[in-house]
């Protein structure tokens, strides 16, 4: 009599141990995903965070009548490797602007040389033993130090590493995810509407959502190349745009938002739409006072995550040219400009070592601002979702 | 919804009128990835010196600068491309075709390759013909072409070190690559009877040579973890790295900026850019950064593109050049044969 039950338990324990040995395994690949999250983390913090600082020094500048034809005069010699060429070429510019200046000999705080900067952190440097020891007294006396860095936040790039800087290319990036939001929004959630709402369910509508879904999962390149040959070659707009990228990437976000709108829509209950026909309502005021506001949250949420992929997008600009060098911060939508991901390609590739800290920092910036908008994401779904 | 839609109304119109209100104060350059440094310290300069706006670099490598420079002459087209080689007779044709007729070469000066390796092995001193050896897909054994059977570097000559091949270099889209093709591959394989007085560039694919990309600093890392192995890339990233590299002499050279300026270093190249006359008018500021890039306090022993790599040319070889860019001089088609 005992037999069947031995066999049953005996199955029973074994079922046990298969999911057991399941939820191990599932807790394992998260742990490893975890793990690799954080070596990635730790690596950016440990090597970008000294980009958040920047050696300065206190030099004697001497603002002469010498100095305003040939700059480096203005210091003395055994300081002038040390203070950065930047701030150098821009005495005789300072004093055309303030003539009071010239004459007079004053303490100043200036930019220090990348090289200062990497030998003050403790990496490698290529200063001479002298110049190291100038540098080493200057620290004892407290007239070189390490401060917040603003000209990395206030400045484009540099081929000066101590000038480097991620203004220009998140200007850029602004401009650029504008021309997208602007392009892309709309048409995205008007397709979706026209689908969702108006399309009569034949071939040729489920022709288009099949396309659509494809358009979805193209590498990004392609769309690069479709921007090249119709706005570049075609419209004719200018290369290396803030319009040009943002038209491009807009392309790549529509099928996202499309797609987002269209689940937003669909979640949307069909007694709010019977209801409001039912008080008279045509077609279109049904939709624009009723379905599109309450899918609102959804859409919004699906823009945002679309946009934020864009953000991080460089292969379709490489081929419409805006992974190019760009020291002014812009304003425009016409000028050239470079967007965030493709100045950390940039500076990945720079032979100075001072870069490697100035790249890792732009990952750190530019992940930051990548949290921030699925973040902002998240909190507007979890705040005016509906559960009908 | 409709503050939204309204507000993307208006942001189109204002794009609209944005885009015509374009003007073209601004160079624009394209060309080589290894001319790229240089050019954009002189445009970084360029901008903050003057009172012209910064000039506009991409990175497009050599032929895919000139490839864009002959599409033609106007708005679109850039003033300016940089290139790690001369430009070709076919590239000079393709311009005239598409009505750029009237170029102007300016010659910067020099970049050497090296032949690198992890600063944790002894110097190892190189011949050309060693290399090819090394890396040529098909070699000579006994008067006969068989696939290259060497996998350590003794395999070669009794003298070098009992290591395995394995050699980390740019891929054929690359300047570099062309470069080392040309002055070390063609170099070394053209005396040699079996490949019957032609150049032989073909490289091994057997895995001893490794496609490390273009981003030489992926080289320089790599070298960093793998002692074993060589790497070939610009001389600057041997320059920068001197602390966790030494560079291999070659046929008996070392690679110091003297010896690949006075043309001993065999593996060594000239950079240059080219001027699009035609847009002169147009773009005024176009001669006003070609005078810079070609003045002494920039290409000079004592200029400032020496320290980030580039290595001068003699004196008597930049003054020319730079008379070439003041007088605008014509390129010729009997120039370049």
């Amino acid at each position: 009599m005992s037999q069947p039950f031995d066999e049953i338990s005996a199955q029973l324990r074994r079922r046990h141990r298969k999911s057991a040995r399941l939820k191990w395994i599932s807790m394992g690949a998260l742990g490893l995903a975890g793990l690799f999250l954080v070596l990635f983390f730790a690596d950016m913090l440990v090597k970008g965070l000294p980009a958040f600082q920047q050696a300065r020094i206190q030099v004697e500048v001497d603002y002469s009548e010498r100095a305003s034809q040939l700059p480096l005069a203005a210091v003395q010699e055994n300081v002038r490797p040390l203070v950065s060429r930047g701030y150098l070429r821009l005495i005789p510019g300072r004093m055309d602007d303030n003539p009071e200046l010239l004459g007079t000999t004053r303490m100043e705080w200036v930019l220090a040389d990348g090289q200062v900067d990497q030998y003050l952190k403790g990496h490698h440097s290529k200063l001479r033993d002298s110049e190291q020891a100038v540098v080493d007294r200057l620290a004892a006396q407290g007239r070189a130090e390490l401060r917040f860095n603003t000209t990395f936040f206030t400045r484009g790039d540099s081929k000066m590493p101590e000038l480097a800087g991620i203004a220009a290319a998140a200007m850029g990036t602004v401009l650029t995810l504008l021309v997208t939001l602007a392009v892309s929004f709309p048409i995205g959630v008007m397709t979706a509407v026209y689908l969702e709402e108006f399309a009569p369910d034949n071939r040729v509508t489920q022709l288009i959502e099949i396309n659509i879904n494809n358009l979805a999962a193209i590498p990004s390149i392609l769309f690069g190349l479709l921007g090249l040959a119709i706005f570049i070659n075609f419209f004719g707009v200018p290369r290396s745009t803030p319009v040009v990228g943002g038209l491009t990437l807009a392309l790549m976000t529509l099928p996202v938002i499309i797609i987002s709108t269209r689940t937003a829509l669909r979640s949307v209950p069909d007694s709010i739409r019977h209801a409001a026909f039912g008080v008279g309502c045509s077609r279109w005021q049904v939709v624009r006072d009723h379905v599109l506001p309450l899918a609102m949250p959804g859409i919004m949420t699906g823009s945002i995550i679309g946009l934020a992929q864009a953000m991080g997008e460089t292969a379709p600009l490489i081929i419409v040219g805006m992974v190019a060098f760009i020291p002014d911060v812009g304003g425009s939508f016409t000028e050239a400009a470079t967007v965030l991901p493709a100045q950390i390609f940039t500076w990945a590739g720079e032979p100075d070592r001072a870069f490697i800290e100035k790249t890792s920092g732009g990952i750190l910036v530019l992940l930051a601002v990548l949290i921030t908008l699925n973040a902002t994401a998240v909190v507007m779904r979890k705040k005016f979702e509906r559960r009908w | 919804m409709n503050r939204i839609l309204k507000t993307t109304v208006i942001a189109a119109a204002v794009m609209g009128v944005a885009g015509v209100a374009q003007a073209r104060d601004q160079v624009r350059i394209v060309g080589s990835s290894t001319v790229y440094p240089f050019a954009s310290y002189v445009a970084e300069e360029f901008g903050a010196t003057t009172d012209f706006p910064t000039p506009v670099i991409e990175s497009t490598g050599s032929g895919g600068g000139l490839r864009l420079f002959c599409n033609g002459v106007g708005e679109g087209t850039p003033d300016i491309t940089n290139a790690s080689r001369r430009i070709k007779v076919s590239e000079f044709e393709r311009c005239a075709e598409n009505g750029v007729t009237d170029i102007t070469e300016a010659f910067i000066g020099y970049d050497g390759i090296a032949f690198a390796q992890s600063s944790a092995n002894e110097a190892m001193d190189v011949t050309r013909e060693q290399i090819f050896l090394a890396l040529a897909a098909k070699v000579p054994v006994d008067g006969e072409l068989v696939d290259n059977p060497y996998t350590q570097w003794s395999d070669i000559d009794a003298s070098l070190p009992d290591r395995e091949i394995a050699v980390y270099g740019p891929p054929t889209t690359s300047g570099t690559r062309d470069a080392f093709e040309e002055l070390v591959m063609e170099a070394a394989s053209e005396d040699m009877e079996a490949y019957g007085g032609e150049g032989y560039t073909d490289i091994r694919a057997d895995g001893a040579f490794i496609d490390a990309g273009e981003n030489d600093n992926l080289i320089v890392q790599r070298l960093a973890e793998n002692t074993d192995a060589f790497g070939i890339f610009g001389y600057s990233f041997l320059e920068e790295n001197s602390d966790s590299l030494i560079g291999s002499s070659i046929d008996g050279v070392e690679p110091t900026p003297e010896a690949i300026g006075s043309g001993e270093y065999p593996v060594a190249r000239s950079l240059f850019f080219y001027v699009k006359n035609q847009h002169a008018d147009e773009v005024p500021a176009m001669y006003e950064y070609a005078n810079m890039f070609m003045s002494e306090q920039m290409i000079s022993d004592l200029g400032y593109l020496k320290g980030i790599g580039l290595i001068p040319a003699p004196e008597e070889l930049r003054e020319q050049a730079r008379q070439a860019v003041a007088d605008h001089e014509s390129l010729e088609l009997a120039d370049l044969k």
